[in-house]
């Protein structure tokens, strides 16, 4: 493992108004790293992930992300599409699918990000247009296959269950070839079998691709088993980072998610 | 069948082709932006002056009637997707951020300038626009009931739709240009550049009203600076009829809008001819909110 963090946030901070939804966050993923951002709900975690990914141009602080080169590239304030093909991919927790185009088309709209032929080379038609819309179509149906929707490739997007969707979503941040993955709370809303089919393929996808995965969840135990480092955010701040098992025993995890202890005893 | 019930129904599918080529772009743009581009009718008229602009230095350098027409096609499709591509940079991607009633205005105004613009360095008056299509000739039969032009007209509509249609459906930029008009945001977070898009769905719009205007114009023989505003109504009311943002939906409206056109001012009276065109918006306005194939507003929790 190389010591150049994948994406590294420094100091930044998000002010709507007079809230601070963000307060000085600082945060490093290394690459083939499975990092899990948790914290009480109005945290800010979903805050940091629109900051990163450019749906937000944060108030203070600087985002970096590496390149293959190893050569660090500041991405804030840069727009989403820019950001997408620096390397960063990410899910919502409330499914965002293109609903009215098929499950293969959602997953080749991602793989467009990496191909180079414009309108006019499809209008007429040319060699190398067909040859990558064909490259195109394949990957997608390589993507389908490792989350398990090859059989439903036509099928409209809206028409699949619940799970199946999430999973189209992954496939399809996938298809724009991330480096770093961002899932927000990719257990949610599934039931305990579905989860750990999730985490198998959370670790799938990180030997396929060499990819490093951060992610926000609220399921402690599928955040335990699969986490190589947690990162707390309580109020718009970090207020804690380490493995699994520190975050578990830090006082001040604890404190956030359980409130101050009292003394009842007297 | 009855040869005035076939004369209205040919010349209905006339008008309702040309609606919609026009309907095809204010429903793309609103399909994408969620905007009236309420200055799409000048683009059209736009077209038409600078179709005869070219039909004029082409006919005097006394080119065939043919190469004339492919030539006025060509030069009004480049220019007024250069029309439409600046109208979206300076009166509408600024406001992308503002309220909806922001780029209305603008759209209104763009409008409004055009016209005036064109009053002031053409002229206020009508101009006569060289009839392109020459003596064509249909077999005898069909030339009771249908004029070779209105056969040009509605053959080229439909094929235009058709292309369209393909290209949206099986092309990278039309699988982005659908993937913006459900979640744009999304659509930029998988790597589409939604400016770029935006602009290419502007420009897109504006050539197939040029097709429109080059074409109705030859078939009319006169144009003048307000050609664009009564017809960009009723493709707009075309477009809310067959449901706007849905793109089969605007030749569907179009071509229905033709069809009662064209028999009520056959049957009724043409006096009231545009009275049944909006007397139509005010229905479905009323009764069908959503048009035919258009889909219902849900609010995104």
């Amino acid at each position: 493992m190389t010591n150049h963090p994948v994406l590294s946030v420094h100091k930044i901070s998000m002010r709507f108004g007079g809230l601070n939804a963000l307060n000085k966050v600082s945060l490093q993923v290394f690459p083939r790293e499975i990092a899990a951002l948790i914290g009480p709900n109005g945290a800010g975690k979903t805050t940091f992930f629109n900051c990163v990914t450019g749906i937000y141009k944060p108030s203070g602080g600087y985002i970096e992300l590496n390149g293959p080169d190893l050569r660090p590239k500041r991405i804030n304030g840069l727009k989403p599409n820019l950001i997408t093909r620096s390397g960063l991919a990410r899910t919502f927790q409330n499914i965002r699918l293109f609903e009215n185009m098929s499950v293969l088309e959602n997953v080749m709209v991602g793989c467009h990000c990496r191909t180079t032929s414009n309108f006019l080379n499809a209008i007429i038609q040319t060699s190398s247009f067909k040859k990558e819309e064909q490259g195109v179509i394949e990957k997608s149906y390589e993507l389908l296959k490792l989350v398990g929707l090859q059989g439903s490739a036509n099928l409209s997007a809206k028409n699949l269950p619940y799970a199946e969707q999430r999973s189209l979503e992954i496939a399809r941040a996938l298809a724009t070839e991330p480096r770093l993955l961002l899932l927000d709370e990719p257990a949610a809303g599934m039931n305990p079998q579905e989860t750990t089919k999730l985490d198998q393929l959370i670790m799938k996808i990180r030997e396929r691709f060499n990819l490093a995965v951060l992610l926000i969840e609220h399921d402690m135990k599928l955040v335990m088993r699969i986490s190589d480092k947690v990162f707390v955010m309580a109020q718009g701040e970090k207020i804690a980072e380490g493995t699994p098992g520190e975050i578990q025993n830090n006082p001040r995890v604890i404190k956030a998610y359980l409130g101050e202890e009292v003394d009842v005893v007297s | 069948m009855d040869l005035y019930f076939l004369e209205l129904f040919f010349s209905g599918l006339t008008r309702g082709g040309i609606y919609t080529l026009i309907a095809l772009g204010y429903t793309m743009v609103y399909g994408i932006i969620g905007l009236i581009n309420f200055a799409h009718g000048e683009i059209y008229m736009i077209a038409a002056f600078i179709g005869l602009t070219f039909a004029g230095i082409f006919s005097i350098l006394q080119f065939s009637l043919i190469s004339i027409l492919l030539i006025a096609v060509f030069f009004a499709m480049l220019f007024s997707a250069a029309y439409g591509y600046t109208i979206e940079k300076t009166a509408y991607k600024p406001l992308r951020q503002a309220s909806r009633l922001a780029p209305l205005i603008s759209a209104i105004g763009m409008s409004i300038f055009l016209r005036e613009y064109v009053i002031l360095a053409q002229t206020p008056d009508f101009l006569a626009f060289p009839m392109l299509f020459g003596d064509l000739e249909l077999p005898e039969f069909m030339m009771d009931f249908i004029q070779p032009t209105e056969t040009i007209i509605i053959l080229v509509s439909f094929f235009l739709v058709g292309i369209l249609l393909l290209f949206i459906k099986h092309t990278k930029t039309g699988k982005a240009m659908r993937a913006i008009s459900q979640d744009r945001e999304m659509a930029m977070l998988l790597g589409v550049n939604s400016d770029k898009i935006i602009s290419f769905t502007f420009m897109v719009g504006s050539l197939l009203a040029a097709f429109g205007a080059i074409l109705i114009s030859a078939h009319i023989g006169q144009i003048n600076y307000n050609i664009g505003f009564i017809i960009g109504i009723k493709a707009f009311t075309a477009a809310v009829l067959g449901g706007i943002g849905s793109i089969p939906g605007a030749a569907l409206g179009g071509l229905t809008l033709g069809l009662i056109e064209s028999f009520a001012t056959g049957y009724i009276s043409s006096d009231y001819e545009d009275v049944f065109a909006f007397g139509i918006l005010v229905l479905i306005l009323i009764f069908k909110p959503a048009g035919f194939l258009g889909k219902k507003e849900h609010k995104k929790v």
